[in-house]
This record gives C-alpha cells, structure tokens and sequence, in this order.
C-alpha cells in the first residue's frame, strides 16, 4: 500500500506540471480558437531563461521575473505574428505555430545550448518522510504555486473588469467587439498571460527535472492532452485533466510497465476525443469548428 | 489519346527534369538526397489529396509511413521474407489499420482531428521505441538489401529510377482521379461537408477511402526508404516527421499536385544546404515556415498562380 | 514554375560539385555525439582531435601530408550518424573514420564501412562492436563484459550478492545490462531485480521506489551515460535509498559529477585510469602517456579530462600509426596497418591488435574502481 502512495504522491507533482502547461492551451484558444503548438516552448523558454540569468549571475527572485518577462514578450510576439498572417485556416495556424515552435527551439539551441541543465531547488533539498516515500520540498511548492494560479486565475476571470471583458469576448467576439472591447488587447494579453503560466512552471520543473532546448515538445503534448481531457476550453478542466494523466502515468509506470508511461497521455486522450469529444467537463463550445 | 489519359504539359515536364537531373549528380551524395526527395514527394502527394482535396489534417502520416516501413523491414530482415512481398503485407496490414481508424478519427474536425491524428502518431512512435527486441528500439535497425524478382538494388541510379518512376505514376494516376467523379465528390466534401451530405454523398465513406489511399502511399515510400538508406529508426515515424511531411504539402500549396513535389524537394534539401550553418538550423527552418504561413499561406505554387493568373491546367 | 524550380536546383547541384578535393592532404572523418544527451562522451572527443590534429600537423603532418579532420556532429542520434557516414565515404571521401561515440550509432553504421571498405575505429563501449570481427570495424575502448566483471569482482569482494538493475534503454545501456546479467553468475551475484528508463526520460523516481521497496536489494548498479545516470543518481539520494549505488563507465567525466551535484558523492564507478593518471603507481606502465594526455587536455581547454576525450586520442595516433607503418593513406592499407598494431602505448591502455581481435585493449590496464568523495575521484584500493 505504502508503494501506492509513493506512486500517487509522485503522479500529483508531475499532473500539476501538465496541468500549467494545459491551462496555458485553455486561455489561448478560449479567446482565439488557436491552438497553440508552441505552448511547451513555452514552457522551455521560463526554464532555460531562468538558468542562463542565475548563471550570469543574478539573483534567483531577478532571474526569475525576467524569465518570466521574456516569456511573455514571446508570447506576445506569437500573436502578433498570427495578427499579421493573410489567412487564418485552422491548417495554416497550426503550422504556424508549429513554426514558432520549430523557431524557438533552434533559438534557445543558439541563445542557450543544447546540454542539459538543473538549477538547485528553491527551497533546500530537503524532504518529508511519507507513506513510505519521500516528497521533496520542491513538490510541494509546485503543488502549492499551481493552487495559487489556478485560485488567481479564478478571481480574475470573475471578479476583474478585464478578465470579464475576456470571457466576454470567449462566447462572442462580435458582441464583445460592439460592447466597446478592444480585441486585439484582450487576445494579446490573453497570450501574455498564457505565456507567463508556461514559464512558471518551467521555472518551477527545472530543478526536479532539468531542462534543455527540447524539453517542451513531450511536455506540450502532455499538456495538450490534459486540456483536451478537461474540455480544451475549461482552464479548470485542464488541471483535473494534468492531475489525472499525471497520477494514470506514475500509475501504469509503477505497476504495468514504465516504459509505456509516456504512451498513457495520448490513449487517454483518443479515448476522450472518441467517445467524450467535449471532455469530461464537456459544454457546447467544445463544438466549435 | 494523350488527352485522355491526361498526359499533361506538367506531367511531361516533370518526367523530362527527372531524366535530366541525373547527369548533374556528382556522387551517390547528391542521389541520396534525390532519392529522399522523391519518396518524401510520393507521401505529400498522397497526404495532399487526404488535406488538399478531402480538407482532412493529419499530423500522423510520417508515424504512418515509419509504421509501414518497420513491418516491412521487420518481415523482411527478422524473418527472411522478400521484400517485395513484406513490403505487399505492410501495404495490405496498413490498410486495415488506416479503414479501422479512419471511422471515429475522421468523424472529429479540425483542431480535434489534428490532435486525434497527432496522438495515434505519438502512441505508434513510443511502440516502435518500447519493442526493442523487435524493432532494435531507439537506436534503430539495420535493413537487409532490397530486391526485386531476383534482382538487388544496389546502385543509388537503380534506386532512383524506381522512385522517379513510381512517384510520376502516382500523380499521373491522381491527376486522372481528381478529373474524375470521385475527385468532384471530395471537392465538394472540402467545400461543405454538410452540403455533400444533404446531396446524398456518403461523406464519410469517401474520407475513409482517400484516407486509407494516402496511408497506403506512406506505406509504400516509408518501406523504401528504409530498404534504400539500409537503416530504419522511430526517428522516421516521430511526431516531426510528421510535422515536416504537412509543412512540405503546405509550403509547396495545398490541392495542388506538384505543389507536393516542390515543397518535398525544397524542404528535403534545405537542411543540406544548411549544414554551414549547422548551429542556426533549427532556426532558420523554423523562421521559413513563419514566413511562408505569414505572407503565402496558399503555399509556394499559388504565388506562381497570383503572379501569372493562370492555374495548372491539371488542377482547373 | 516546375521548369523554373528544376534549373535552379540543376544549378545548385553543379556549382557545389566544385568544392570537393584538394591533393597531398589525409583526409580523415569524426563522427562524434557533441552535444545533446551525449555530449558528455561526444564534446571531450571532438575537442581532443582537433587539438592534436592540429599538433600533428603544426608539427609537419604525417610523413609530410597534412591531416584534414573532416568531423559531423550527431547529436547522439543514429539516423544522423548514417548519414554523415555516407556523406564522408562519398561526398568527402575519407581514408578513415573515427566514432561514433555512441554504441547505438556505431551499431548503425558499421554495415557502410563495411560495404565501402573504409576503416572504423569506434569510440563506443559495447561488446557486439568487435564481436564477431567485421573486418573494417575497430575500436580500443573498454567493453562493457570488462567493465562489468570489473563491477562483479569488486560486489563480490564486498559480500554483496544481491544486485539490482537500473538500466537506459539506449545502445550502450542495454548491451551492458546484457553483458553483466551474462557474467553476474561466475561471481555468484543473483540480479533480484531489472528496471529500465527512457532515453529521454527526466524522472526515474517510480523505477527507483520498487527497487527500494525491494528487500532482497543489496546494491544497485546502472549502466548508462549521459542525463540518465544523473537523474538516476538524484532520485536515489531524495529517496533516501542505503544500498551502495554503481556506476558504468559510461559516466566517467567530471561532467557527470556537475549534473548529480552532491547526490554525486559515495557513487562508486568502474572507469578507464585516464581520469586518474596523476594517482595511478608509477609501475603502471599507461602512465606517462595518459599522464601527458591529461596534463596537455587541461592546460589547452582548461577543465578536467574525461576519459572520453582518451578514446578519440587513441583512434586517432593508432591511424596515423597505421599510415606510418604502411607509408600508405590507401583505406585498404589503413585498415591492415591497425589489425596489426602491436604494443601500441594508447590513453586507455595497451593494443594489441589482430585478425581475430580487432580490440586488442590489454585486461589489466584497462579499467579501475573509483569512488566518488567530496566532488572528485578516489582509486579504490
């Protein structure tokens, strides 16, 4: 039973982590209807930031809020860039962000390198003793940042004139227009916004993980599919989504086999797509086309 | 007679740059990149007709084509079986594999048919990583030389040919399809699914069948190439292969024909081109296809198109 | 348009064909994993050659022709290592390859050697390189079997008889995990239990727990290079696992002990005596040249030497050996003139080569037990 546990507890950090990659996917196609390949770049882009800064030598709260700045710059950039493009074909959009992906990785490999990297735990390299495993203090803050971001982005879509405006242009983007919304601000933060959750959580990976240039395709994909899990366009159905791949993973790794851990996000999500095409928090807009 | 079999001023022209092109190959460099050329062409033509005509994404087929090689080469090399004749299993193994799926994958839309495609592509590359024992895993494995009717492949000029041949035939025969019915039935599918429904087109009968075709194609170029290059890896059926095979049917111009053939080769080379400046290849590719998508998302074959107002007579 | 597109590439195709040959030089070929998951092996390497290919050539070249080192980076992917292989056999034409540097990649490669009669001195671990003897395939690095009978002596010496497995799933892991389940019994060690990971794996914590749930466990070995072993490392320490902790070959370089930082300490690893020449007994008689090696590594690029780097100086001297001894740069001569190196003085100890062994690496110079203590190396004694 002890083992169980070690294996819950162990899948729970891993599901928070997909859960900020997947709610980074929620807000931008909620407000755009793109998805956006890019997302695990993203993520990549906080943590390498946040590495190559503290090895230049700047403090660790420093690095971190740059990182965190470039990243949402990149985000932003992103939407100027699908702003700029002659034609919006669902095709033509995923392979532009797949471009940008493409992109950001052969930056990172010139701007960065290609090694691997680690920086030391935010908190000490201490652990709890539990259930016969042990959780490091690092989990936990992944744990509990995510629970703040996720609670933050509760309020600010409900309580904030701006996040209003946001959810407001979500369900109809002409009404939102005519009620006087400015668009193209709501979509550009909403990417800066999704950007920044990204890097919060490559920053908060790196140090159980490491990271490298490539690190973000698989973590985007899992990410992805959590977001699909949870209904695509539900930011709170992504979490339940990354905590449920998370936990299924560590799982399947536990008891069937570890080397299939990673095939578990995308059978679930097939799964998901065929039979619960809205998610398991399913609603109309998941219709969408 | 020409005219009815749809023998073309295009077809003619790309058989005659096919026979030209190998008196300026200097050593067996330049026809392997040819070669690769070729096969990617033979997959685009085969993923355009499924995006292009039917309006159906995959993000899969590279994991399609890797998947189809590896039985082949699995066939042909673990258990002496010719290769002609795996290759003949692969193909009809495939076939079965695409017409199972292809029911509930090809019911999702856009975004979700993306994903869906993308997923079953990732779960076949992790399989082909995970069997090692019978798929030498991530490293790989080495590919028994190809022969047909007794007779080994083991000049890169004999390989050319063959792939030069099959992929003039493959978009000989689609240009005849798409001139045909059915081609103006998937037309029509593109346009409105739900019109061609409402008229009594069995949608989803149709899609099945050009998805299973454009499988099929993958299978048979994925088979070669790992018979040719002598060495097949999950590298093949990975989720940017995939990614590479639609930026190539894309950048060369969706429901054109030879755009396939011309975003295939374009971006076949470019990454040799680019070995000079082997750290800023990533980027440099990545920047192409943002520019491509921001300024001709219709693709190479199209700016051809605006430029001289006039269409490929085959695709009119 | 098709007109248009074909000419310019005809175009291409025959300007670049200007580029290739110029005489009077050796045109030798480096297939290295530089970066990417196995830089640790692959940068040393590469660093290393074109150092002494320099020193060679500064120094009036070999027998008065200049070396030209035409060397590809793979970044650890055997796909790419194919292609560089054939893009030197005929795009460069090379009189000899040195690499890959990793086992999967020289696994891949070696049907094209073979095919074009070009000589191969690989630069990786495995066993099934040299063996069964392809007749244009070499290599002078330590296997695997020796590495792991090394490992089983020292478990036995330390009564430690239940062994378990934490293996990569990449060439050089598996072929080791082959190698050492072969030897384990002739030292009385039982493997109680086998765990893999992943390539790219970045979490091996759920491997780990079973074995540490594992009672019979009484120490724990992992073959593997690069990130793997790394993680592998961290995880056991946040665990809190109490069971001695082994490690390959494949880890041998400071760089590992960067990536595991203090988890790092109390590992205990079986290694080439490179990285420890300055504390090996003066009887030892690789000493002088490994010494020179690694005083010359550290003073020109200013970090420690990894044993790596060894590899690439061996392959390398044993070709221009080879040229010396055959006054020939023909690939068919090359290849004769290194079947039959006799007490060839390498990094990694001493050769001897011959039509039925294309290793030659003598057994007891070539590997040592170190521990891992406050961030450096320790001969075990």
């Amino acid at each position: 039973m002890s083992e169980f546990f070690g294996f819950l507890l162990s899948g729970v950090t891993v599901g928070f982590i997909y859960a900020l990659v997947g709610i980074g996917f929620t807000v931008i196609y909620n407000s755009s209807g793109i998805i956006n390949f890019s997302q695990g770049e993203f993520v990549m882009a906080g943590g390498m930031s946040t590495v190559f800064l503290l090895k230049a030598g700047l403090p660790l709260g420093v690095s971190f809020i740059l990182a965190i700045m470039i990243t949402s710059m990149i985000g932003i950039v992103l939407y100027k860039l699908i702003s700029f493009s002659k034609e919006s074909s669902q095709i033509s959009l995923i392979i532009l962000t797949l471009g940008f992906a493409i992109f950001l990785r052969g930056l990172a490999e010139v701007v960065f390198d290609k090694e691997l990297h680690t920086i030391p735990s935010f908190v000490g390299d201490g652990s709890f003793d539990m259930f016969g495993t042990t959780l490091t203090y690092q989990s936990i803050l992944i744990m509990i940042v995510s629970i703040v971001i996720v609670t933050l982005l509760y309020f600010f879509f409900k309580k904030t004139k701006t996040g209003q405006a946001m959810m407001a242009a979500s369900i109809n983007v002409d009404a939102a227009r005519l009620m006087g919304i400015n668009i193209k601000k709501i979509l550009m933060i909403n990417f800066a916004l999704s950007a920044t959750i990204a890097a919060i959580g490559g920053i908060l990976l790196t140090p159980i993980t490491s990271t490298n240039y490539e690190v973000g395709i698989m973590l985007g994909l899992k990410g992805f599919a959590a977001a699909i899990i949870g209904g695509l366009s539900n930011p709170f159905g992504a979490v339940v989504g990354g905590l449920v791949l998370g936990i299924l993973e560590s799982l399947i790794a536990g008891y069937v086999s570890s080397e299939y851990k990673d095939a578990v996000a995308f059978v679930v999500m097939l799964g998901i797509l065929f039979f619960m095409p809205g998610g398991i928090f399913g609603n109309t807009k998941a219709q969408r086309v | 007679m020409l005219k009815r079999y749809n023998i073309n001023r295009d077809i003619l022209t790309l058989s005659a740059i096919l026979i030209v092109a190998p008196f300026f190959f200097q050593n067996d460099f330049y026809y392997e990149i040819a070669i690769v050329s070729l096969l990617n062409a033979l997959i685009c033509v085969g993923l355009n007709m499924l995006m292009g005509y039917a309006g159906q994404v995959s993000l899969g087929h590279g994991a399609f084509a890797g998947l189809g090689g590896y039985i082949a080469v699995i066939l042909g090399s673990r258990y002496g079986i010719s290769p002609l004749f795996s290759i003949f299993i692969a193909i009809v193994t495939m076939a079965i594999f695409a017409f199972l799926i292809s029911k509930p994958i090809l019911r999702l839309k856009g975004h979700y048919l993306a994903m869906a495609t993308l997923g079953v592509g990732i779960i076949i590359s992790i399989v082909l990583n995970v069997e090692d024992e019978l798929t030498g895993g991530s490293d790989g494995m080495s590919v028994d030389s190809f022969t047909m009717f007794g007779y080994e492949f083991t000049d890169s000029l004999q390989w050319y040919i063959l792939c030069a041949f099959l992929l003039v035939l493959t978009i000989w025969m689609f240009t005849n399809l798409i001139d045909s019915p059915f081609g103006r039935v998937l037309k029509s599918i593109e346009g409105s699914e739900k019109a061609a429904n409402s008229v009594g087109i069995n949608v989803s009968h149709y899609k099945s069948i050009v998805f299973v075709i454009s499988v099929v194609i993958a299978t048979i170029a994925g088979s070669l190439y790992a018979f040719f290059s002598g060495f097949i890896s999950p590298i093949e059926a990975s989720f940017s292969h995939s990614i590479e095979l639609v930026v190539m049917v894309v950048l060369g111009g969706l429901g054109r024909i030879y755009g396939a053939f011309i975003g295939a080769v374009i971006l076949t080379i470019l990454p040799q081109l680019l070995t000079s400046f082997e750290d800023y290849q990533t980027l440099i590719y990545g920047s192409i296809i943002i520019f491509v998508m921001i300024f001709m998302p219709k693709g190479i074959a199209s700016v051809y198109e605006d430029v001289k107002g006039r269409v490929f007579a085959s695709n009119k | 348009m098709l007109k248009k597109i074909g000419l310019s590439i005809l175009a291409f195709l025959f300007v670049s064909s200007f580029m290739i040959l110029s005489a009077g030089t050796i045109r030798i070929g480096a297939i290295v994993s530089a970066t990417g998951p196995a830089s640790f092996l692959g940068d040393p390497e590469l660093k290393t050659l074109q150092h002494y290919v320099k020193k060679i050539n500064d120094a009036g070249g070999v027998d008065g022709q200049k070396i030209k080192l035409i060397a590809y980076d793979t970044s650890g992917s055997p796909k790419k290592a194919v292609t560089f292989v054939k893009r030197l056999i005929s795009q460069d034409k090379v009189v000899a390859i040195i690499g890959p540097s990793t086992t999967g990649e020289t696994m891949a490669v070696i049907k094209f050697v073979q095919r074009a009669k070009i000589p191969l001195i690989s630069m990786a671990g495995a066993v099934a390189i040299i063996k069964p003897v392809k007749k244009y395939v070499f290599k002078m690095v330590a296997t695997d079997r020796m590495a792991c009978k090394r490992i089983m002596q020292d478990l036995k010496k330390r009564k430690l008889t239940n062994l378990a497995l934490i293996s990569g799933s990449g060439g050089f892991g598996r072929s080791m995990r082959k190698q050492c389940k072969v030897v384990a019994p002739s030292y009385g060690i039982k493997i109680v239990a086998d765990e893999t990971y992943g390539k790219k794996d970045t979490d091996m914590t759920t491997q780990l727990l079973k074995i540490k749930n594992n009672k019979k466990v009484q120490a724990v070995l992992n073959p593997g290079f690069g990130q793997g072993p790394a993680i592998v490392t961290k995880n056991y320490r946040q665990l809190k696992i109490k069971q001695p902790l082994y490690q390959s070959h494949g880890v041998a370089s400071k760089k590992f002990i960067e990536m595991a930082g203090k988890a790092a300490n109390g590992v205990r690893l079986v290694s080439p005596p490179v990285i420890v020449a300055d504390k090996l007994p003066d009887s030892n008689p690789i000493k002088k040249v490994a010494l020179a090696y690694k005083n010359e590594y550290e003073k020109t690029f200013h970090t420690q030497v990894a044993s790596f780097g060894g590899h690439a100086y061996d392959s390398l001297y044993a070709i221009v050996t080879a040229i010396k001894a055959e006054k020939s740069t023909n690939p068919q001569k090359i290849r004769d003139g290194i079947e039959n190196l006799k007490n060839f003085q390498g990094v990694d100890g001493i050769v001897n080569m011959s039509p039925t062994d294309h290793l030659g690496l003598d057994t007891k110079t070539g590997m040592v037990m170190l521990d891992i203590k406050n961030g450096d190396w320790v001969i075990v004694k």
